[in-house]
């Protein structure tokens, strides 16, 4: 008994921890006010008006969205071949390039920051979109390798040599059994970098942070002016954003699964 | 043939955006700085010269004892927490991971700023503490180590529940329920067979926590006191507003190494310890 309440006690508190600045940030964003009340006071949508006529925030929030969705389809492109030629080659050159490309995950960002503002200035390239997308999706790349290489983990080899036994082809094997269990795995790696890199501050604050002016670097520029609730509207779209990409993500597969869950 | 076509295109990225950069950070590293803000050809130790001064290591030993803080509360918070939601039915399960998914959709920058906000002195926890009678009056708790450990906290626990997710729900209970039945208390159970089976991802999840740490940079400039700024707030200083990229260079590399003997010492405790 008492442990039940224990575990209901634990559960809770950090669920309100977990929650609390979620809630804080969509309060304020419904605020009459130009403060940041909590609770908010002469609750409006004043400032999602606001956010969306003026055309400086939601050109940070597109080119967020485009940096994001060109970023996660860039890591895909690099960490599926290596998860392909790791599993179906047992390829060393594949397990090297694994390492080189989960090191940049091992490092701390400010240290990636530094290291790709001395790339794109050395290339003579600063201030340009795909300073930031390229960045992107090497830093996350990892998230699509962890995913993927699950995915064509969770392939069952026996299923592999029944569809051979009756004589389906190499292509029609990867077509009807790889493509359908592998393909949940695909989509949540891509998902993970849109998330992860439409959120990015520092990175992209160094590598571009004058010219491609994404939502956080907005964010942070307008905090130091003073504060403006429009800004918390960004952060609630964001938010839906997530939770729609990720439930998308719960309908589409087993989410358990997909996150290397399940019982084996 | 087909695998090297295949291959292509991730090892020249790699290369081109792995490799080639941390060549150039090394050789940035030694030199001269130049007023433009770049750098000009030619080797000099300048920048690694000053990284004796005595606010740097200051600096890096307030970076070292955030890490180790707040990767000991989030694996102390995330291990039972992961515990506990692969226990849960699916239905719930996949909720909990849905809303922990959710929380990694806030930058850092708004997390921050909802923190600052949560912990200030017209609303938030000041005046909850006041009602439970825990303080005087309302006043407020920014900037202080423990904002910035509780936000880096906040960031950090997401990352800590998927590291340590796949190998608790795999983890069995019979194991747990024999090691019980054989006369072993809850503790001496956890010890000998959730311990040693865990330990490897649990080092990950701790040694995960402190790199983001030691890499986050808006958090302890937003919530922290500015003469605890860890190296990460310094090195953003030195490329942003000193427009000297050969010291910020070394810096990094000094952090760089500072991190990695850290995972080192990390994964050599945690291997010397537990023996049953």
């Amino acid at each position: 008994m008492t442990k039940a309440i224990g575990k209901f006690l634990f559960l809770t508190v950090l669920a309100v921890f977990m929650a609390a600045p979620l809630v804080i940030v969509a309060g304020v964003s419904f605020n009459g006010t130009p403060r940041m009340n909590f609770p908010p006071q002469n609750v409006s949508l004043a400032w999602y008006a606001a956010f969306f006529s003026d055309p400086a925030w939601m050109s940070a929030f597109s080119l967020s969205v485009i940096v994001a969705s060109l970023a996660s389809l860039a890591a895909v492109s690099i960490a599926f071949p290596i998860a392909y030629a790791t599993w179906k080659y047992r390829s060393r050159m594949a397990l090297l390039l694994e390492s080189i490309a989960r090191i940049s995950f091992l490092l701390p960002s400010i240290v990636l920051s530094i290291v790709f503002l001395v790339f794109w200035s050395w290339l003579g390239h600063v201030g340009r979109i795909e300073d930031t997308i390229l960045s992107h999706a090497v830093v996350f790349v990892t998230l699509p390798l962890t995913t993927i290489g699950l995915g064509f983990r969770s392939v069952d080899l026996a299923l592999v040599e029944a569809a051979r036994t009756m004589g389906a082809r190499e292509g029609d094997v990867l077509r009807t059994i790889v493509r359908p269990i592998v393909l949940p795995y695909v989509v949540s790696g891509l998902v993970f970098v849109f998330i992860l890199s439409l959120n990015e501050y520092i990175i992209a604050y160094m590598v571009a942070g004058f010219e491609v002016e994404t939502l956080p670097i907005k964010v942070f520029n307008n905090l130091r002016m003073g504060f403006q609730p429009t800004m918390c509207v960004g952060a609630v779209l964001f938010m839906l954003l997530g939770v729609f990409a990720f439930s998308a993500v719960a309908l589409i597969g087993d989410l358990p699964k997909l996150l290397g869950g399940g019982r084996i | 043939m087909r695998l090297g076509l295949l291959l292509s295109w991730p090892t020249v990225s790699l290369l081109v955006l792995v490799t080639i950069p941390f060549i150039l950070l090394l050789r940035i590293s030694i030199a001269p700085h130049d007023q433009s803000g770049m750098w000009s050809p030619g080797v000099t130790l300048r920048a690694y010269g000053t990284l004796a001064e005595p606010e740097l290591l200051g600096a890096l030993l307030d970076s070292v004892e955030l890490a180790l803080a707040v990767a000991a509360l989030s694996l102390g918070l995330g291990f039972p927490l992961t515990y506990l939601i692969t226990r849960m039915r699916r239905r719930i399960q996949v909720v909990w991971l849905i809303f922990l998914l959710t929380t990694l959709s806030l930058s850092d920058v708004l997390i921050a700023f909802s923190w600052q906000v949560m912990l200030s002195k017209r609303i938030g926890l000041s005046k909850i503490f006041v009602a439970l009678g825990l303080m005087d009056e309302a006043a407020s708790l920014t900037p202080s180590s423990g904002a910035v450990i509780a936000c880096l906290v906040y960031l950090v626990l997401p990352f800590t529940v998927l590291t340590l997710f796949p190998v608790l729900s795999r983890l069995n209970n019979d194991l747990i329920e024999a090691a019980r039945t054989l006369g072993a208390s809850p503790v001496r159970a956890f010890v000998t067979v959730v311990v040693p089976l865990t330990k490897r991802p649990a080092v990950i999840a701790f040694v995960m926590a402190m790199v983001l740490t030691v890499g986050a940079y808006v958090p302890p400039l937003v919530l922290g006191r500015p003469q605890h700024w860890p190296m990460a707030v310094l090195i953003g200083s030195a490329a942003l507003a000193g427009h000297d990229l050969p010291r910020a260079s070394a810096m990094s590399i000094f952090l760089l190494a500072a991190t990695l003997l850290l995972a080192l010492l990390t994964a050599r405790v945690a291997r010397g310890r537990v023996r049953p």
